[in-house]
């Protein structure tokens, strides 16, 4: 009996123990930090809606590492350091992304050896320029003028400017107080590309705060992701 | 004594084993493998029996694609055309976006299905042994179904390797030779379009043949392909096209594949053999059992068939009957959305909401619970059931609680909850809420104000686990052809035409103001499609092809205001992109004139977190990683 004992004490020091081997592979150190930009200027989109992706060759299973895109245009990832190819797929994010010879997205090579921080340079459809967001009287009211970038044949419409409101700092068209705090202008509407002016009044906010955030984002024509102003802090 | 006793039985086991081992190793080593298995019979004994050929055949119909079905209400539930009112599939509408891979129809199985069917056409073409009748009805199924496979494809991936034939390796070391490229979309939708019409007159054209291929079948399926193939070069754009042609049809063949569309629809409708299931006089009625009746129906064109008592049945009824009078304690999952409810149109051939308030914002009170939904299309009761309707002989009891003179609510949290003492000056303790609920976030309870009934089986045991149900799955029906030549028609131009195929299919929804042909809008046809197809499977496909769907679900909250006096119901764009109901209340308020008649609230489902968002990348599939490191010549799909 006292044998069998020790012998069930025995197994299970050997399979705890087995488990104490170390990892194969140290854990990814490198950060890879940056912006997406248009002439050193960060381009605002909707959190978690667009990415790039990065490829690495040489490691059996070729697939893209997606990083993603945050609201005021900057992104992080922590990487294995080595080369990658960076891309943004066709019609990722409001902007174009640069062609090679065959018409197909070209590729940036990156090299990751440490850490690195690197702005990547693209051409937006549109700036939003010389937004203004301030609070009178129980509304936001937003200012904004629209510049055309691309004006070749890749060029596009705007298809509406909307200014949302949300109680936390994640302001986009699927957050902004359940539906209640938008006013949208739609494209045809539009008169005057330098002059837009937007208003929203503040819905009551339960429990009682007294800042909201808001931004103006413009949807393009046939583009899925919208560009946005940077997401401002309004206290009132 | 003891020890050599057991020393002899070792020692016989130990001949025994040699025996036999011995025995088996002196066969040829070729008799040893040349045995015949007796669990799978061989292909060419198979090929002399059509009766063992129909077996084979059985299969192949048995994995025919369909995305949403009966057999997985939770589809329905993902395009606002209903609430999931279960607990694991909430999350269906707290998803902000559907993933790019969402309706993926490419994979090993896929092809793997292909390979057994072009294996069978083959093997088809080979055999001597069948009466040639016989041969080729099996092989004309066998295209029927692998065009069918391939139109599903192409809708959801766009164009894909044309295999028509089995390919094998040779193991050679280099498989470049099976690395077929992607084909142009218009050469699948032609591929599907030419395999019917040459296997149309093969088919049987019989009416009462439902669950195998029939020539109308083949000829439903070519008008149905010829229609998405037309619609995508008509509404094409160039954020949706490859250069290759893999994406994207010209808009100089929209015409030529109407047309194709309408001459198929036409062959159905002038053949004579179906009709409109006209056998009830209860309009609404007649729209339900028409799903449900499987005797002599003459609208059912394609099914798949279920059989009780065998393994071939399903839950439907189980996961969606009423609450309250469910034959297990469990039902309710599918309720209807507002947004759809409010789009059956009223009696006049007008859009309107449900008016819970008038045009002053003013409640309105009604006298009976069903009242607020009279006057209205009748495929509206038949599609859903609403407040104060039945099921099975049983009326629902749908109602959210009183609403106080003051406007104070008083409900419950479980299914049919009595109170004491809630209601001012009544002591008694009386049922604050319906036992159909609504209850938020109550499951099985119409957390819409609606259950489904389109597909619910009125048999008795049909809502049992032990029972389950055997009503089809409607894959093709007359009422489709004529919307389908309808709308043809209209795109073609011919709007009197096109008005006369849309009339018998509103007649009997007892909208009998028939519509002129300058009503005939490119509008009022998405609607019919909207309100006759509901929880058919259709919806997602129809605002593909009309590329309509990053419109409808954009991503954007909606909130009360949408459903209350709404003027945009009729449009084809308007915004569908989460889940509204609308609650019954009883006013209580003893003395007035309107005490204890109903008032409604339109409200939000408090599990409707998110807004459906439709990208332009999820108009085609997007193709697996897998695919495209084992093929190079695959190029990806548009916008991911």
């Amino acid at each position: 009996m006292k044998n069998r004992f020790y012998f069930i004490i025995g197994a299970i020091i050997a399979v705890l123990f087995s488990a104490c081997k170390k990892d194969n592979y140290d854990a990814p150190q490198a950060d890879f930090t940056g912006r997406i930009v248009y002439k050193g200027e960060p381009i605002g989109v909707q959190y978690g809606q667009v990415n790039f992706e990065l490829w690495q060759s040489g490691f059996g299973n070729y697939s893209a590492l997606n990083v993603n895109v945050n609201q005021e245009g900057s992104f992080s990832a922590k990487l294995f350091d080595g080369n990658y190819k960076l891309v943004f797929s066709v019609n990722q994010g409001p902007f174009l992304w640069k062609k090679n010879a065959a018409g197909k997205q070209d590729t940036l090579a990156v090299n990751i050896s440490g850490s690195k921080t690197m702005d990547i340079e693209v051409t937006p459809y549109y700036m939003i320029r010389g937004a203004t967001l301030t609070a009178a009287s129980g509304k936001v009211n937003g200012f904004c003028k629209l510049e055309k970038i691309i004006t070749d044949a890749n060029a596009k419409n705007v298809e509406s400017v909307s200014l949302y409101i949300n109680k936390t700092q994640f302001v986009d068209g699927g957050n902004n107080f359940g539906g209640a705090a938008v006013q949208t202008l739609s494209g045809a509407a539009i008169a005057d590309l330098n002059n837009l002016n937007l208003s929203v009044t503040i819905p009551a906010i339960t429990p009682a705060q007294n800042y909201v955030f808001a931004r103006i984002g413009v949807k393009i024509a046939g583009v899925d992701d919208m560009i946005f102003t940077p997401v401002a802090k309004i206290t009132y | 004594m003891k020890k050599t006793s057991q020393m002899k039985k070792y020692i016989y086991a130990f001949v025994a084993i040699a025996c036999l081992s011995f025995g088996q190793s002196c066969k040829k080593d070729s008799e040893f493998l040349d045995k015949q298995p007796t669990s799978t019979l061989p292909i060419d004994a198979v090929w002399k029996d059509p009766n063992l050929v129909l077996t084979v055949v059985g299969d192949l119909y048995d994995r025919y694609p369909d995305f949403q079905r009966i057999e997985s209400w939770w589809l329905f539930a993902d395009f606002d055309e209903g609430f999931a009112s279960a607990g694991g599939d909430y999350f269906r509408h707290q998803n902000l976006e559907y993933g790019y891979d969402a309706w993926r129809y490419w994979d090993m199985g896929v092809y793997g299905y292909i390979r057994d069917l072009n294996m069978f056409i083959k093997r088809g073409q080979e055999s001597t042994a069948l009466k040639p009748a016989d041969r080729d009805r099996f092989m004309a199924e066998a295209r029927f179904i692998r065009a069918g496979v391939y139109f599903e494809m192409v809708k959801r991936m766009g164009g894909v390797p044309l295999i028509t034939v089995p390919l094998d390796y040779d193991y050679s070391g280099d498989p470049s030779y099976l690395q077929y490229p992607r084909a142009k979309e218009a050469e699948i939708y032609d591929f599907v379009i030419a395999e019917l019409e040459a296997v149309k007159t093969i088919l049987p054209d019989d009416a009462t043949v439902k669950s195998r291929a029939t020539k109308a079948a083949a000829l439903a399926m070519e008008a149905r392909a010829a229609l998405y193939a037309g619609s995508i070069a008509k509404y094409s754009n160039s954020q949706l096209s490859l250069p290759g042609g893999e994406v994207g049809i010209s808009s100089n063949l929209a015409n030529g594949y109407f047309t194709k569309a309408l001459n198929a629809a036409k062959q159905i409708i002038d053949g004579g053999k179906y009709s409109l299931y006209q056998k009830n006089p209860n309009l609404s009625d007649n729209f339900a059992a028409l799903f449900t009746d499987k005797g002599s129906n003459p609208e059912v064109i394609f099914v798949k068939d279920f059989k009780l008592k065998t393994n071939k049945v399903h839950g439907f009824t189980i996961d969606n009957q009423p609450r309250s009078s469910a034959e297990e304690a469990q039902g309710g999952r599918l309720n209807p959305s507002l947004n759809l409810v409010q789009s059956f149109e009223k009696l006049d051939n007008t859009y309107a909401s449900l008016a819970s308030v008038d045009a002053g914002g003013n409640p309105v009170y009604y006298t009976n619970i069903t009242d607020i939904f009279a006057g209205r299309d009748a495929r509206l009761a038949g599609t859903v059931i609403l407040p104060g309707t039945q099921f099975k002989g049983k009326t629902v009891d749908i109602w959210a609680g009183y609403q106080l003179a003051n406007g104070t609510i008083i409900t419950g949290d479980n299914f049919g909850q009595t109170k004491d003492k809630v209601l001012p000056d009544n002591p008694a303790s009386v049922q604050v809420v319906g036992k159909d609920g609504p209850v938020d976030g109550l499951e099985f309870s119409a957390q819409s104000g609606f259950y489904v009934r389109k597909y619910l089986d009125p048999a008795t045991g049909s809502g049992q686990i032990g029972t389950r149900s055997d009503v089809w799955w409607i894959r093709y029906r007359y009422a489709e052809v004529l919307l389908n030549a309808a709308e043809a028609a209209f795109e073609l131009g011919d709007f009197g035409a096109a008005a006369g195929y849309i009339k018998p299919v509103r007649d009997r929804a007892g909208l009998t103001t028939a519509l002129t042909p300058a009503e005939i809008t490119f509008d009022r046809i998405v609607h019919e499609r909207k309100v006759e197809f509901a929880f058919e499977g259709q919806q997602l496909w129809d605002m593909k092809r009309w590329r309509l769907a990053d419109k409808v679900w954009n991503g954007s909250n909606m909130s009360a205001a949408d459903f209350i006096n709404a003027t945009n119901i009729g449009s084809a764009t308007r915004t569908s992109t989460q889940v509204f109901g609308i609650w019954p209340y009883k006013y209580y308020n003893p003395g007035n004139a309107n005490h204890l008649k109903y008032v409604f609230k339109v409200i939000k489902p408090s599990r409707v977190t998110a807004a459906h968002r439709f990208r332009i990348g999820n108009y085609y599939s997007s193709i697996g990683q897998d695919v495209l490191n084992g093929n190079p010549k695959i190029i990806r799909n548009p916008n991911q």
